[in-house]
Order: structure tokens, then sequence, then C-alpha cells
């Protein structure tokens, strides 16, 4: 066994143990922390695809906003240090079946496949030579990479002829569209008088 | 034995069922939303597991891993904003209380 074998195996049994451990866990604050470890160690499986720009998106995204935003979301509408909403036997007995069922349905899809006629995308080791991120810059402007930067200049992209294909007005709407979501979201969680305990 | 683009499917579609198991059994309406971001942490590896080993797919896997990054970012601020919302209507964040949208 090998080092990319041993950390494959690591960080994967890692990452689904905890995402076992936030269905499982009825507290929501530890649900929150086996969350963070499940999206930390699918960082770490982003590193070992080697998507280096990606994993360390992950870790700033996921980890330092998306979960500080759940934490805060915990514990801005907690009611008690822990509060525990329980769930019927009943709905989880059904809802794991069903997951059973989902489960086997795609492991059966998956080992059923066969990958053969794919080819894996050549990896270098180098890190002076390896630079995802400014490949994936490149491929978001659409630049032509046999143009600019001449043969195997370009370690992740394939020797093929690009049709120039251009991911810059996605990215675009995508950015506009996360400036008017995140408006809107400042705007929905604006703080109002409560309204008196009817319930 | 190799590790390869198999191993790499199944732990992406045990994060997915996961995410969809905490959807379905959670009642606290956080909870359901952290079921949503396993699903597409699931599927984001997905998308870089094909870009690490399909060669024609390996700049599309990770374009479109980012976008979907980024859009679960917004999902998670506007599930957010909801829920503070429907807290300070109804006091309480269990979706089985949400049975009329306006407070």
């Amino acid at each position: 066994m090998d080092l990319a074998e041993f950390f494959f195996w690591t960080v994967a049994s890692l990452t689904c143990l905890s995402a076992l451990m936030v269905a499982a866990a009825q507290n929501i604050v530890r649900a929150a922390v086996w969350l963070l470890f499940t999206l930390a160690g699918v960082s770490g499986l982003y590193f070992l695809l080697g998507a280096d720009f990606l994993g360390a998106v992950q870790l700033i995204v996921y980890v330092g906003g998306v979960l500080i935003l759940v934490i805060f979301g915990v514990m801005l509408t907690a009611q008690g240090p822990f509060t525990s909403i329980k769930t019927p036997a009943g709905e989880w007995a059904f809802s794991l079946v069903v997951g059973f069922l989902l489960f086997s349905l795609l492991l059966a899809c998956i080992l059923s496949t066969s990958f053969e006629t794919l080819r894996p995308t050549k990896v270098v080791d180098d890190p002076a030579r390896a630079r995802s991120a400014t490949d994936l810059g490149l491929v978001l402007l659409g630049v032509d990479d046999a143009k600019v930067a001449g043969p195997s200049k370009l370690t992740m992209v394939p020797q093929r002829k690009r049709e120039s294909m251009s991911y810059l007005f996605p990215f675009e709407i995508v950015s506009v569209h996360l400036v008017v979501v995140l408006i809107g979201a400042a705007y929905l969680a604006r703080a109002k008088r409560r309204r008196k305990e009817q319930a | 034995m190799n590790i390869g683009l198999t191993h790499y499917l199944i732990v992406g579609a045990l994060l997915f069922v996961t995410g969809v198991v905490c959807m379905a059994s959670k009642r606290n309406a956080i909870g359901v939303l952290m079921g949503v971001e396993l699903v597409l942490n699931g599927a984001n590896l997905n998308f870089l597991d094909f870009a690490r080993f399909n060669e024609t797919f390996a700049m599309e896997g990770m374009v479109f891993t980012l976008f979907v990054i980024v859009m679960a970012a917004a999902e998670a601020a506007i599930a957010l904003a909801i829920v503070l919302n429907f807290y300070n209507n109804h006091v309480s964040v269990d979706v089985d209380a949400a049975e009329e949208l306006k407070g």
C-alpha cells in the first residue's frame, strides 16, 4: 500500500463516517461539528484528486463561510443550549429504508458500469509546472491554450483542439446572482420586532 | 488494489445518500440545510472525480464544481434568512410547524 492509497482510505473513511454522523446526530450543534469534519474531508479528497485550487476554495467557502453561517443560524434560533427536536422512530425507519434502497441503486449502477474507455488526466507531479489555478482561469476566459501558451505549457489541459469554449459569461451571471442573493438574504433576515408568541 | 474512479464514485454516492437521509429525517430546518450541503458535496466530488479520471472533462469538471460551490453559498445564505424569518414568526425551527407560508 503506497502513500496515495493510505491517504485515500484514511480521508475517505473519515469523510464517510462524519457524513453518517451528521445524519445520525440528534443534537444540531453536534451535527454541525460533524459537518465540519465532512467538509474538511471532502476538501482533502479534492486535493487527492489533483484539484488544489478547488480544495482551497472548499476550505475557504464551506468550512470558513457556509459552516459559520450555519452555526450562527443554530445560535440565533436555539431556545436552549442543548436543543434537539426528536424525530419519531417511524420516520427514522422510513428514511433509513429509502436511503438504503437509494444507496444500493447507486452502488449497483456504479459497479455495473465499465469505465475502461476513459483515459485519466495526466497530472504532473512537479510543483513548478502544475498550475491548476492558472489553467482554470484561462479556461474561464476562454483563452485558446495552443495560441497563447504554446504546446505542453498547460499541464492539465488535454492536448486537443478546443473550440475556444469560454465560461466567462456563466461566471459573470453566477457572480451577479451571488450579489443579488446576498442582498436579498440581508433584506429578508433584517431585524424585525418579534410578533407576540402565539403558539 | 489501485484507487480508481469507482472508489471516489462510491464515496460521492454515500455523501449523497446521507444528505438525502438527513433531509428526510431531520425536523430542525437547519438540519435539513445540512443535508442539502452534503448532497451538493457528493455531486461536486463526482464532478472532480470525472475531471481527474476522464481526460476530455479535465477542466470542465473544475469549472462546474466552482459554479456549484458559489450556488451552494448563495443557497445557504437565502435558506438561513428564510429560517430566521420563520423563527421570528413562529418561535420554532421545526419544519412540521411550517404549515402556512404567510406568517
